[in-house]
């Protein structure tokens, strides 16, 4: 018996489930609602993501390769995730430069800067965009109408999106049901046919990748969930009080970036709770500010904001959220 | 209804690849090794000298003081030598090495294999017989059975458990126990009872298993309070606390003793370990071993005399795979890996898996991306991730605070780790340390 034996401490097996496997999964979970902005925008998403998913990879492997020194681990998958994410969240018209900005502030500072993958405190893609919204307002809020493989690039038709035409609308004190006139219908946002951020549109494409995720494990339903009811009871609340001043909370949940944000932003592993209880908190007061900030707020969106408020409060939650321990409680038999 | 602990645990692949390989008796070696240690506690002490004849069942080394356990010789011969020798932890110890000669057993043991199913002994008999005959917990922990069976003045105990859940991937020892030896398990199981004076038993057998919970469930009709009770297949189910709380709902306190909550915990093997002690007078010196792996030969159950070297039991199941990696002493999420396959089996042994190469090593770490999936994966409501840095940066305070004493080292949570992180080597380091930190304390 020739054989060489190693010897490590037990566990002697590993799952298969890998950080490279997880991250293809949430790229697959993209891949519905990536599918339907080439449908409703065109080539224009096309260049966009291809842009934002080769920029935000080279930052990183320049940034660990030059700078830091280290063995690029861009094959983690990680980068390629936020690319894609930094993408669904800009319009897809936006011009090359500023996407490859928003890049180098996604992995560059708000991620590398931290330490890497595992490291930063809030969500790359996110800081990328609430930079790129900041930095640079007209291109940022310029949505392309959806005209199919008719939208060009730069070049495209724009108009404003559903959320901000209610929120100009009621500012200007136009009632909500003359307001609904000039959006689409229910049916119509359901299925993504309005202007928007290129991956936020289709909420039944963003649900399948959800469910996609649920299903493989990557995520558990508790952020998502929590975001979307708060939401709707909150936007609810609001609508019962008043329907002539506040939307209806089914047109809350299918406009804006509220599916985008809360399938895929809100649920960032590093960015997130790592308890089922601190989740239903985050996600509760990621629902609580978005509402706050549609409905009393400069901006008509507030998703991005909400979620980035809430990632500071993540490592609280996790000191302070604790699981239920085995054997707390004495129960004597 | 399948019932379960409801906090945590995973579902590794089940691998039982010798579920229905019926038990083999080994042929007794020509030489044995018999370490002194073979249990929690004190070695015993040798009580033979070099050149004295054995005879199978004999003592060969006393117990010495209660936390510890009789040794006896598994073959008849002649002692070769008391030596020191690698035993299956890696660790030096003394063992007695004899050679054998036929298989002679002491007089007293009733050698037939009829069924003895009236229980004469009484109560305190029982419990001095399974002190006498060196009975250990066979479920891998090797905790002497006559000190959990001896219920602490002030506690009450109500109800036994048989941990049949044999969750580990891989082993099947138990599973075929049940089956093949359903009657005289369930004997054993009336013995225990009769010893803690309680009425009811539950055996819990995973639902991976059902030819043995029907095998048992029908012959349990025959026995005074013993329920056979299904259980979902989930890992770590076999560990007592979860055992307890799937089959009672009552949940041990943290720190706390199964007894804590009216309960005792004893394995299948145990219990036939206690029926063979009690109704044929034989001491604890054979049991069955699970020897396998995806690329092994004729993996199978045998039937071994303690102190064979694990290497007989290899050369058994068709010799070890050219692409043998890595040989564990027990299961995949809890055994020991072993360095060299030239030690003996032990009470505690109950399998030997050989892992092909490719899947002996590791896979490369990556950096934590706090998904949190061994939160859930922990079965005591614990966070590896968090105690796991704590005790790789020595902050033993807060590591305690955090309870990783609570910790039972069943691994769900590095084999959950999409990561690969080795968060139960730093978890132990930090345990142990805590441990440590908490008897100095007491001390002074």
């Amino acid at each position: 018996m020739s054989n060489i034996l190693n010897v490590s401490p037990s566990p002697h097996q590993q799952s298969a489930e890998t950080t490279r496997k997880l991250m293809l999964g949430v790229v697959i979970a993209l891949a519905p609602a990536l599918a339907a902005s080439v449908w409703y925008f065109g080539l224009g998403a096309i260049i966009v993501t291809l842009v934002s998913v080769v920029s935000c990879v080279a930052v990183e492997y320049l940034i660990q390769k030059f700078i830091l020194k280290t063995k690029p681990s861009v094959s983690d998958g990680s980068a390629i995730v936020t690319g894609l994410l930094l993408a669904f969240n800009v319009p897809s018209n936006l011009p090359v430069h500023i996407i490859i900005i928003g890049a180098i502030v996604s992995i560059g500072v708000a991620k590398m800067t931290f330490g890497g993958l595992g490291n930063n405190p809030f969500n790359p893609a996110l800081v990328g965009r609430v930079f790129l919204l900041i930095s640079f307002p007209v291109q940022m809020t310029s949505w392309p109408v959806p005209s199919g493989f008719n939208t060009g690039y730069t070049d495209a038709v724009t108009g404003a999106t559903p959320l901000a035409i209610m929120s100009e609308g009621i500012k200007n004190g136009e009632a909500v049901s003359a307001l609904m006139e000039k959006i689409p219908s229910h049916m119509q946002l359901f299925y993504g046919y309005m202007g928007g951020s290129m991956g936020e549109i289709a909420a039944v494409a963003l649900i399948l990748g959800g469910l996609y995720m649920i299903w493989r494990k990557i995520i558990t339903w508790h952020i998502p969930v929590t975001i979307l009811l708060t939401v709707a009871v909150f936007t609810g609340i609001l609508w019962a009080v008043d329907p002539t001043k506040y939307a209806d909370p089914l047109f809350h949940l299918l406009t804006g970036g509220i599916m985008l944000g809360a399938i895929f932003m809100a649920t960032d592993y590093v960015t997130s709770p790592m308890t089922a209880k601190g989740m239903i908190i985050y996600g509760i007061g990621i629902g609580v500010i978005t509402v706050l900030i549609r409905t009393w707020g400069a901006y008509p969106e507030g998703v991005s904001f909400a979620i980035l408020i809430m990632n500071s409060f993540v490592p609280l939650l996790n000191m302070y959220i604790k699981p239920k321990r085995f054997g707390k409680e004495v129960k004597h038999g | 209804m399948l019932k379960t602990f409801p906090k945590g645990g995973i579902h590794p692949p089940e691998n039982k690849l010798t579920a229905d390989r019926p038990i083999v008796i080994l042929p007794v070696p020509s030489q044995v090794t018999v370490p002194v240690s073979q249990h929690i506690g004190a070695p015993a002490v040798p009580v033979v000298e070099k050149g004295a004849a054995v005879k199978a069942g004999q003592l060969i080394a006393q117990a010495k003081g209660f936390v510890s356990t009789n040794i006896h010789s598994p073959v008849s011969g002649k002692v070769n030598k008391i030596d020191t020798v690698v035993d299956t932890t890696g660790y030096k110890q003394t063992a007695v090495v004899i050679d054998a000669e036929g298989d002679e057993w002491v007089e007293t043991i009733d050698r037939s294999a009829a069924l003895v199913k009236e229980i004469t002994l009484s109560r305190e008999q029982i419990i001095e017989r399974c002190q006498q005959c060196g009975l250990v917990g066979m479920g891998g922990a090797t905790f002497p059975t006559h000190i959990k069976l001896t219920v602490p003045a002030g506690k009450k105990c109500d109800m036994l458990i048989i941990n049949g859940v044999e969750c580990e991937p891989y082993l099947t020892s138990d599973h075929r126990l049940m089956l093949e030896k359903g009657a005289e398990v369930l004997t054993g199981v009336s013995i225990i009872m009769k010893a803690l004076g309680v009425e009811n038993a539950v055996i819990g057998i995973e639902a991976n298993k059902p030819d043995a919970i029907s095998q048992l469930t029908e012959l349990a009709k025959d026995f005074k309070g013993i329920t056979v009770q299904p259980l979902k297949v989930k890992y770590p189910q076999g560990g007592e606390k979860q055992l307890i709380k799937a089959c009672t709902g009552r949940e041990v306190p943290s720190g706390g003793l199964p007894v804590d909550v009216g309960v005792v915990v004893q394995n299948v093997g145990t219990s036939f370990a206690v029926y063979e002690a009690v109704q044929k007078n034989k001491p604890l010196f054979e049991r069955v071993v699970t020897v396998t792996g995806k690329s092994v030969k004729n993996p199978g159950n045998f039937m071994v005399r303690v102190g064979t070297p694990v290497t007989a039991l290899i050369e058994a199941a068709g010799g070890m795979p050219d692409d043998t990696g890595k040989v564990v002493n027990g299961g995949p999420m809890m055994g020991k890996a072993l360095a060299i396959t030239d030690v003996p089996v032990t009470k505690g042994t109950s399998g030997i898996i050989m892992f092909p190469a490719d899947a002996s090593k590791r896979a490369e770490v990556m950096p934590c991306i706090r998904c949190g999936k061994c939160s859930s994966a922990c079965a005591m409501g614990l966070e590896p991730w968090l105690i796991s840095v704590l005790g790789q940066k020595a902050m033993y305070e807060k590591a305690e605070q955090e309870k990783i004493t609570d910790c039972m080292e069943c691994g769900a949570c590095a084999y959950t780790c999409p990561a690969k992180r080795p968060l139960l080597d730093y978890i132990r380091l930090g345990k142990a340390t805590v441990i440590r930190m908490a008897r100095e304390r007491v001390t002074k």
